[in-house]
């Protein structure tokens, strides 16, 4: 099966040549299938986002090839790149217009995909946006015309999540979406997500700091350290695979115990 | 009395579309442009030019394209030079000093008497010097809302106030944000032209120095007309603004009726409404504090 996304040998540096001089993607290489559903681990500063940033063209890389459903996307500008990716970050005020209403917001989002009308908000898309709403059972879908800065940050992030796989995108990028939420509503939106992902079957990458949410969900599990992705399970490795193990590998890898509050927390639970 | 407030409710009615352009920018872009004072002082220049030359109508139409060319000016330093919003428009409104000197073929002012402008064409046609005034001036000011209004609708519209509302989300929903900016200031500047261009065919005059403290005077209008209509979606936003433009020269104008105040002091309660509009929220704050702090102190 032909790969959706191909990273191929991506080298960035940041500040080069001055004291704060950071590798932060040390040769990344990797293949996203169809179908693929990838949790990414790793301590902060490993590089997870800013691989994201990478892919959607935040900045341009130094070296290596990104190419996107067969298309060499490594030069391509971060609005057009967009066309093909879905992105979701931590903070739920990024991904949606305050004082836009709902209806507005995802009629933006749709904007790249539907057929091009003259009103921007039309009976129907509306009419399908109440549809897509509806799923999410949190009654949004009566509430259109509101102003999305209204909204809580669970309600923000899962309309959020609608808008960027909207327009059926070929790559789903989500960056530790949950972790702003609170914990019913972080696992509520996380469940929309599966659901969503499972539905489309869109290539999917996931930022987590739950280990064990990494191991639980999608098909295949990679840890980052030091801008270079050190372990990439999948199958029966993965199924295999438990917290603690992962933990030791993880120190085993990278020659260094894992210092990062954050990841021991979270598998305390 | 009755002259006065008529000739205030005109001028309101111009200086609308130049408030209107002001919104634009600093409402709906969420970015100040300084352009403002320059493109007024150009649409005047253009279409002074080109009413002498015996084309009143066409004179407002240049205007605003040549209004529409400064936004884009400004709009193209901020976004691909990168230099800093505040700062693109003041180079743009400086340069343009000198624009407006070159098209008024280096004179500071000049005058339209004896030439035929929009509003004497319409004298011409048997209307009265006020009705012809009043029906020019509502019938473009209306007019230009209600477009404004229904482009703010459409799929480019919706881009262009999401950028202002946040640009990221423009830019990963596949939309050139740098485009929606510029269009954006196009779009407001053309309205400031469009503005300066009917100023100087009722006044039968240009003065390149005229647009000095435009910006302040429409960011009053735009903040009295939100305080009369509270905040609420952009085609009300709009028909705010018209109003607040209406409302501040009426205010201006009983002002200097009464002998509150000299003209030269017009600039300066522009200025003091601005800020003190601007101050609102810190002002509550502390006033709050201040009755919070009394009542627990009994």
């Amino acid at each position: 099966m032909a790969a959706v996304l191909q990273l191929k040998e991506i080298y960035k540096t940041f500040h080069k040549g001055t004291v704060n001089e950071k590798r932060a993607l040390n040769g990344v290489s990797l293949d996203v299938e169809k179908g693929d559903f990838i949790t990414i681990i790793g301590s902060n500063g490993a590089g997870k986002s800013t691989l994201f940033n990478a892919i959607c063209g935040s900045f341009p890389i130094d070296q290596g090839k990104i190419i996107l459903d067969g298309r060499d996307i490594t030069r391509l500008s971060d609005y057009k790149r967009a066309y093909d990716i879905g992105r979701l970050f931590q903070d739920p005020m990024k991904g949606t217009a305050p004082h836009m209403t709902i209806e507005e917001n995802m009629a933006l989002a749709y904007c790249r995909k539907t057929s091009s009308t003259f009103f921007a908000v039309n009976k129907k898309d509306s009419a399908y946006f109440r549809e897509l709403l509806a799923q999410l059972d949190l009654g949004l879908e009566d509430r259109m015309k509101t102003k999305i800065g209204l909204l809580s940050g669970g309600q923000r992030q899962a309309v959020s999540l609608l808008m960027s796989t909207i327009s059926d995108p070929k790559l789903l990028l989500l960056d530790e979406h949950t972790a702003a939420l609170d914990p019913a509503t972080a696992k509520k939106v996380l469940a929309i997500t599966v659901d969503i992902v499972e539905k489309t079957q869109t290539a999917t990458m996931m930022i987590t700091h739950d280990i064990r949410a990494a191991l639980e969900l999608g098909n295949r599990t990679i840890m980052m350290d030091e801008g270079k992705i050190i372990l990439d399970i999948k199958g029966e490795e993965r199924a295999n695979m438990t917290v603690e193990n992962l933990l030791a590998l993880y120190s085993k890898e990278s020659k260094k115990q894992l210092a990062n509050d954050r990841i021991l927390f979270s598998t305390q639970k | 009395m009755i002259l006065l407030i008529f000739g205030a409710v005109q001028l309101g009615l111009i200086y609308a579309l130049m408030a209107m352009g002001n919104y634009i920018s600093f409402r709906i872009l969420n970015i100040p442009d300084l352009t403002v004072d320059g493109s007024f002082a150009l649409g005047m220049a253009v279409s002074v030019m080109t009413a002498i030359s015996g084309h009143p109508l066409l004179a407002l139409v240049f205007a605003a394209l040549a209004g529409a060319c400064a936004g884009l000016v400004t709009g193209f330093l901020q976004t691909k030079v990168g230099i800093n919003p505040i700062l693109a428009g003041v180079l743009t409104m400086t340069a343009l000093y000198s624009v407006n000197l070159f098209i008024m073929q280096g004179k500071a002012n000049q005058s339209l008497f004896g030439h035929n402008t929009i509003f004497s064409m319409l004298e011409n046609l048997g209307l009265s010097k006020n009705a012809s005034r009043t029906v020019v001036v509502l019938v473009i000011a209306v007019l230009v809302a209600a477009v404004l209004a229904v482009f703010f609708k459409t799929r480019f519209g919706i881009a262009i106030r999401a950028t202002g509302d946040n640009e990221e989300m423009v830019r990963s929903s596949s939309i050139n944000a740098n485009a929606t900016k510029c269009v954006g200031f196009a779009l407001a500047n053309a309205c400031v032209a469009l503005s300066g261009g009917l100023v100087c065919q009722y006044n039968q005059s240009a003065d390149t120095g005229y647009g000095s403290g435009m910006l302040v005077v429409g960011l009053a209008s735009v903040i009295i007309g939100e305080a009369v209509f509270r905040h609420g979606g952009v085609t009300r936003g709009l028909y705010a603004v018209l109003t607040g433009a209406v409302l501040y020269q009426l205010i201006i104008a009983l002002a200097l009726k009464v002998e509150l105040l000299p003209a030269y002091g017009l600039k300066f309660v522009s200025a003091s409404i601005v800020t003190i509009a601007l101050a609102m929220p810190k002002i509550k704050s502390i006033i709050g504090d201040v009755i919070k702090r009394k009542k627990e102190g009994v």
